[in-house]
């Protein structure tokens, strides 16, 4: 297991160059340039130039990719063009409100999810089942912009129970506003989130609830209960974890429309200011970043495997 | 529960007597509660280096922290601001500054004249106008602490407007240590004499900004006029918290939690106006003035005549509506100096003002035009500029111009517009933009200019466009400025330089607990309170 674990995590390594040199490039290829967004309306094309010659922006690609190379060797992720702030500093900024609302997103949806996903397999065909898989097609369905607004504006703007935007730290400025300010955002992510797990729930526990084990458990006289939860969802969790890894991966990179809809200050908001800007050393670190911590869910949810499920082995 | 109703027992007059000073501490404290003011931006401050960029975030930011020696009053008339008394030689050469007392950096550093001379000479390798103003300017020295002499080559009209600028890029003071820093490079020290401080720990970018209000920065007596007069802090703290998503800003002002948003989209003024808890109004006498800008490098607008013909087709009301749309938020205006603003005139105007297609499609075909198509960059990430686009396509094609829309974000049309090479290349013949009123309320705008090396994109060449502008630069009276500034419109016109798109205004809305709002053309936060 040790060696598996070993060999995974150095076999990131030559994907991390792979996505290193495919990030770089795609950027250069790409038209826009930070030094006419700089330079702004009033700029002439020398003083773009001069700005483009003092960000390096003018050496040949191979000279800047290797600096840039040098500079992650070493540990650095570079500095944001526009605000001179070091990239790994701006990650930092970012990474606990992304993080918070990806925990508790996962954790609501999971809690709600994998209940209702045994519940409605249990019921198959019932109208339990028929209420769950409408909820998941409406989950699907609804645009997550869509719900915000709506959760906004009948729990924010009209009952006044719960701020309209923002985030606060649980760690400077307590429990209770942290609470306040990520249960919206929370809500409006897990919709989609909870139909995803519940599908997936559903159509593992109905497959495992067919198996010869589950019938023998039965014939021993176990509880229904018993039977659902020892045996049942246990061997159906494998591709349950594997969506809920997905999800997880998902959350921490791809949530600008929330972020934006709440305005919280986390890395999806962060990552599409910088394309828009072109702010190329965010960009190349954040993929870089979203791209480890995919490869660490990756191992994270294969290591789960053997966890719960005793046949697999590394 | 008997004790806590009925009877006073020991421990309760024990929980009394520990309750009793909290209490009084905490009345206290709400006595001395530091004021905050919650703002949304209008953009991201991305940027800390007000003469690094031209952004209007950055400009803003510039003047929360820094001062300036001159300032622009609601007039547009440059008022004394860092300065105390200054004087003129009889031949206009020698300008002597002498400052105020009691300027203090941040830092707690004195201002000196040393500081004015390196703000002003980074500021000059940056800003068109202050290129201008070093290109007559002989030496700039600092004879003591508190005096700055300026000694010119030739007389020039423009000197306190030029240090008085309002708008980007603003010559703002800094330490001398940090204004002598590359031009080209950013500074990395953020310390002004403002009457607000950074808060550089607090900031953090795409989110945050905080200042503090300066203890130790001495208003001028004046009340305050724009720019110009005493910058009174009257809140202890404000704080910018810029929304990605307009509808969320509307909601969270609407909800309390913010008190102030600079720049609502025209299309929530409504709504935020229907809360009587909202006030919402035009706080920028000048607004911005829409610009459709042709390539005069490259076929067909190499040509004045087909310029002209495209300048006739357009019709100001057309691009406001679809742009702008409530008619509350925009005007017509014919004049390439806003209207309202001392040099306003309608010299060559007509022009523009016709918006004729049948008189452009017959000029047009005497311009001997071949069907050349016309290159139009579409902005679609900036619903103003792609509706401008939008409709200069359909006006030129029923002018009998061909035309190829070319949709793409800002960033690569600011990139793409620097490129002068053929359009097969990567070149282009038109794109649109605007400008605020306070930065084309004079010829000596970049936007004005004929000199195709130091000029704007687009490149246009016009020596009589240029002799005009060095004209106004040497006016000295106000009628003698009108007059340059009438010749410059008019050859701006007979070129066909630009297309005017008329002028256009953004409504502030904050809570109505905010008070001392300043009517400006840039966002300014002292003078402003919370109560």
């Amino acid at each position: 297991m040790l060696f598996y674990i070993i060999k995974r995590i150095l076999m990131t390594i030559p994907v991390m160059v792979v996505v290193a040199l495919f990030v770089f490039l795609m950027l250069r290829l790409s038209p826009g340039d930070p030094a006419a967004v700089i330079a702004g309306d009033y700029a002439t094309a020398e003083d773009v130039e001069r700005i483009r010659e003092q960000l390096g922006l003018s050496e040949p690609i191979v000279v800047q990719f290797t600096k840039w190379l040098g500079q992650l060797v070493q540990g650095d992720l570079g500095t944001s063009i526009f605000s001179n702030k070091p990239v790994a500093e701006l990650i930092a900024q970012r990474i606990e409100p992304t993080m918070l609302l990806a925990l508790t997103t996962i954790l609501f949806s999971v809690f709600v999810a994998v209940p209702l996903g045994t519940l409605a397999a249990y019921r198959a065909g019932s109208w339990v089942d028929r209420v769950v898989m409408l909820f998941s097609v409406g989950g699907f369905s609804v645009p997550v912009f869509v719900l915000g607004y709506v959760l906004i504006y009948v729990l924010s703007l009209n009952l006044k129970l719960l701020p309209v935007q923002g985030y606060r730290s649980p760690f400077t400025e307590g429990i209770g506003p942290f609470l306040a300010h990520i249960t919206l955002p929370t809500l409006t992510l897990s919709v989609i989130f909870i139909a995803l797990i519940a599908r997936m729930t559903r159509a593992s526990v109905i497959e495992v609830l067919e198996e010869d084990y589950v019938r023998t458990a039965r014939s021993k006289g176990q509880s229904e209960f018993k039977v659902l939860l020892r045996h049942a969802l246990r061997n159906a969790a494998v591709p349950i974890i594997t969506v809920i890894g997905i999800g997880i991966a998902l959350l921490i990179g791809g949530v600008v429309v929330t972020e934006s809809v709440f305005n919280i200050p986390g890395l999806g908001r962060l990552v599409l200011d910088a394309v828009l800007a072109r702010d190329y050393p965010i960009i190349q670190g954040l993929i870089l970043f979203f791209s480890f911590v995919y490869i660490l869910l990756n191992l994270l949810i294969d290591l789960s495997y053997s966890l719960l499920d005793p046949r697999i082995r590394y | 529960m008997y004790s806590s109703f009925g009877k006073i027992t020991r421990r309760a007059l024990m929980a009394a007597a520990v309750a009793m000073p909290l209490a009084a501490t905490s009345l206290a404290s709400q006595a001395t509660a530091e004021t905050v003011m919650r703002v949304i931006p209008h953009a991201d401050l991305k940027n800390l280096d007000p003469i690094w960029t031209t952004a209007y975030i950055s400009r803003n930011h510039g003047y929360m922290i820094y001062d300036t020696l001159f300032a622009m009053d609601e007039s547009f008339k440059p008022q004394p601001q860092m300065v105390d008394t200054w004087t003129t030689s009889d031949d206009g050469l020698v300008w002597t500054f002498v400052l105020r007392d009691g300027l203090k950096f941040h830092d707690g550093a004195p201002v000196t004249g040393e500081d004015v001379v390196a703000s002003l000479t980074r500021w000059g390798a940056r800003d068109g106008m202050g290129q201008q103003l070093f290109g007559v300017i002989d030496t700039l020295e600092a004879p003591d602490a508190k005096t700055v002499v300026m000694t010119l080559k030739e007389p020039y009209g423009l000197v306190l407007e030029s240090i008085g600028k309002i708008s980007s890029n603003v010559p703002f003071i800094m330490p001398k240590r940090i204004a002598e820093t590359d031009p080209f490079e950013q500074i990395s020290e953020y310390i002004g004499s403002g009457p607000f401080v950074f808060q550089a720990d607090e900031w953090v970018p795409g989110s945050t900004v905080v200042y503090t209000k300066f203890a130790d920065y001495v208003p001028r007596d004046e009340p305050v006029s724009a720019a110009a007069g005493g910058k009174i802090a009257k809140v202890d703290k404000v704080i910018w918290q810029y929304f990605p998503d307009a509808t969320t800003a509307m909601n969270a002002l609407m909800a309390g939690e913010v008190d102030y948003y600079e720049a609502p989209a025209p299309d929530l003024a409504p709504i935020l106006a229907s809360n009587p808890d909202i006030t919402v109004e035009v706080n920028d006498p000048l607004g911005s003035i829409g610009f459709a800008r042709f390539n005069h490098t490259l076929p067909p607008f190499d040509d004045a005549d087909v310029r002209r013909a495209a300048i006739m087709a357009m019709k100001q009301e057309d691009y406001l509506a679809a742009g702008i749309g409530d008619s509350a938020y925009w005007k017509t205006c014919y004049s390439v100096y806003p209207c309202g603003t001392p040099l306003e005139n309608d010299a060559g105007s007509d022009l523009m003002a016709t918006g004729d297609t049948e008189a452009a499609k017959a000029a047009l075909a005497k311009t001997g035009y071949d069907g050349t198509p016309v290159v139009i960059m579409q902005p679609t990430d900036i619903s103003v500029l792609s509706a401008f686009s939008l409709v200069t396509a359909e006006k030129l094609r029923d002018a009998g111009f061909t035309v190829k829309l070319e949709a793409m974000d800002w960033s690569t049309l600011t990139s793409r517009r620097a490129l002068r090479d053929p359009v097969g290349e990567g070149g282009w013949n038109m794109f649109h933009t605007w400008w605020i009123g306070a930065d084309v309320i004079d010829p000596m705008s970049i936007a004005f200019s004929g000199s195709p090396d130091k000029g704007w994109f687009g490149w246009a060449e016009d020596a009589e466009l240029e002799t005009a502008r060095k004209a106004f630069s040497q006016a000295s009276s106000l009628e003698e400025k009108k007059a340059a500034a009438t010749k410059v419109q008019e050859r701006l016109w007979a070129i066909g330089a630009s297309g005017e798109l008329g002028q256009f205004f953004t409504p502030v809305a904050y809570r109505n607990n905010v008070k001392g709002l300043i009517k400006s053309p840039v966002q300014f936060f002292w003078n402003m309170s919370v109560e």
